[in-house]
């Protein structure tokens, strides 16, 4: 061991102290607050049994609902745009990669609501309709309208880390299937999907998460008339100033999150178990 | 095969580029409402330097995120040197710890904060949005800089103390040029960070403060000022620019190295 360096170690120290201050503790906060006792002081469940009114239930059933949905699209939109990505990245894959990249350096707030302008009543998408002589789409306000905003701003959280998968197969590996006789199905479902897996969990996981909890999308797009749990929640806090209620729905939410992060460990942890059998 | 490729690929392109075509033939739109088009003028663009709210919510994204970049930078500097002599354990322990933000959603990372400032007696301000930005974006940083510091050898560190340097020479002139790129990249996503985002700030500003976004946000409810798609324009060109030079850039590289490439095999 070296003498020098040892004492280098507490160089971590004032990490450990804003993480317990600003990571931790914001946690227990939450926790204490959905747990609290108002009136009487000590710890109650009323609020988390509040959570279980109907209302509340049909507003996370639906916010589960769409960001399944939508992390499906993502996924479907992107798995034949990586594949793609992948043949020509010698070519002009860099071109092509930037161009996925720079609409990430568009305002998030300002291109959901330019999709308003493309969705709503008068909107482009109508006006085409009509030019050409065909029935207005009903779009603007419906949950279809909210599913087109997540994938919009959700998707390259799909295709970076499926990319990053995706690119990292032996090309001999998929030829090696062919030449055994598979056909392209075959090869997909045997080859490509299994190695591509990791990608495939993580760019849910990153997908998943924020279209389950977000409030702006829902509000632009939803016109207040699609409640999602992410609406609820900022009302609580921001209108009803009911932060117990707030605090609660919050903790089902971070249920939520805890289980995506063990569903990426588990596969994370597969991965390298296979690897160790078969090197 | 080739044409459906090319087809899927134009349609992905397009998806991803509607809504921001629409937000730059706003900025030229005569209309100051969205959705009617009533002619073109430079109008939003003259108007952009005299708009107060815009110019205040623009320093003030500008001053956080480089303040917030600063900080989150430095700590990350400092804990990923304080981990390399840790074990493997201790080390899995901080960095689970470090990723809470990143793998968290906004929503809750922003009222547990906002609980967290008003439970201590802190009032929202710049402040609390300078250190929620800090806590968001120092994942990103403990990303780009702790690979480079573990895996960084000793010998060089080693070599100029025996040659005679102080640690703080040491660390100045050997270890600090090295870990450069990493910290380049984690002053540039933490800066990334904290100005995109619109939930944290959301929760920990409170009243009579403004960032970009959330002045976007607040504008949304009576229409945004047009001023504000002139200024995203502009950025937007900005980045395009620069993305351009960064691509000609790897070109010219990658043609030389091809170039030196073949000098040395003749």
């Amino acid at each position: 061991m070296n003498e020098r360096l040892s004492s280098q170690r507490f160089l971590a120290l004032p990490f450990g102290i804003w993480a317990t201050l600003f990571i931790v503790l914001p946690l227990f906060f939450v926790l204490w607050n959905g747990l609290k006792d108002v009136e009487n002081g000590g710890f109650t469940l009323v609020h988390l049994q509040t959570v279980l009114q109907w209302e509340y239930l049909k507003a996370l059933g639906l916010s589960v609902e769409l960001a399944l949905i939508s992390t499906f699209i993502c996924l479907v939109l992107a798995y034949p745009l990586c594949l793609i990505l992948r043949e020509r990245k010698e070519s002009r894959g860099l071109l092509v990669f930037v161009l996925f990249l720079l609409p990430l350096w568009m305002n998030s707030l300002l291109t959901t609501m330019a999709w308003q302008t493309i969705l709503e009543k008068h909107g482009l998408i109508n006006m085409f309709l009509q030019s050409v002589g065909l029935p207005e789409v009903h779009i603007i306000n419906t949950p279809l309208a909210i599913i087109i905003g997540m994938v919009y701003n959700f998707l390259p959280y799909m295709v970076l880390p499926l990319y990053v998968a995706i690119n990292r197969i032996d090309s001999s590996i998929i030829e090696a299937a062919r030449d055994l006789g598979a056909n392209p199905y075959q090869t997909f479902r045997r080859v490509l999907l299994p190695l591509s897996m990791p990608g495939i969990v993580s760019g849910s996981t990153m997908v998943f998460i924020p279209a389950l909890t977000t409030f702006v999308i829902s509000a632009l797009l939803g016109g207040n008339k699609v409640l999602l749990v992410g609406n609820i929640i900022e009302q609580e806090f921001t209108a009803a100033y009911d932060w117990q209620l707030g605090s609660a729905l919050s903790m089902v939410l971070m249920v939520f999150i805890i289980l995506n992060i063990l569903l990426e460990a588990f596969t994370d942890n597969g991965e390298q178990a296979k690897k160790g059998v078969r090197p | 095969m080739q044409k459906i490729k090319t087809t899927y690929l134009a349609f992905i392109v397009a998806f991803l580029y509607a809504p921001i075509v629409v937000l730059i033939a706003q900025s030229f739109n005569a209309s100051r409402y969205r959705g009617q088009w009533t002619g073109f003028t430079w109008e939003w663009y003259e108007k952009l330097i005299e708009s107060e709210d815009i110019i205040n919510a623009f320093s003030n994204t500008l001053t956080i995120g480089v303040t917030s970049a600063i900080l989150a930078t430095l700590l990350a500097l400092v804990t990923a040197l304080g981990m390399r002599q840790m074990g493997r354990q201790s080390r899995m322990l901080l960095r689970g710890l470090a990723n809470v933000p990143l793998l968290n959603a906004d929503i809750v990372t922003g009222i547990s904060l906002m609980l967290l400032f008003l439970g201590l007696g802190l009032k929202l301000g710049y402040d609390t949005i300078l250190l929620a930005h800090i806590v968001i974006s120092l994942p990103y940083a403990m990303l780009c800089i702790l690979p480079q510091v573990l895996t960084m050898e000793n010998v060089w560190y080693e070599a100029a103390r025996d040659l005679g340097a102080t640690p703080f020479q040491a660390f100045r002139k050997v270890i600090l040029p090295e870990l450069m790129p990493g910290i380049v990249a984690a002053f540039l996503l933490s800066f990334a960070m904290s100005a995109d985002d619109f939930i944290v700030t959301y929760f920990t500003k409170g009243a009579g403060i403004e960032t970009l976004t959330t002045e976007i946000y607040s504008e949304l409810k009576l229409g945004v000022h047009p001023e504000m798609y002139a200024l995203s324009t502009l950025f937007f060109c900005g980045v395009l620019v620069f993305a351009a030079l960064l691509m000609l850039n790897y070109k010219v590289i990658s043609r030389y190295r091809a170039a030196e490439r073949r000098g040395q095999e003749a």
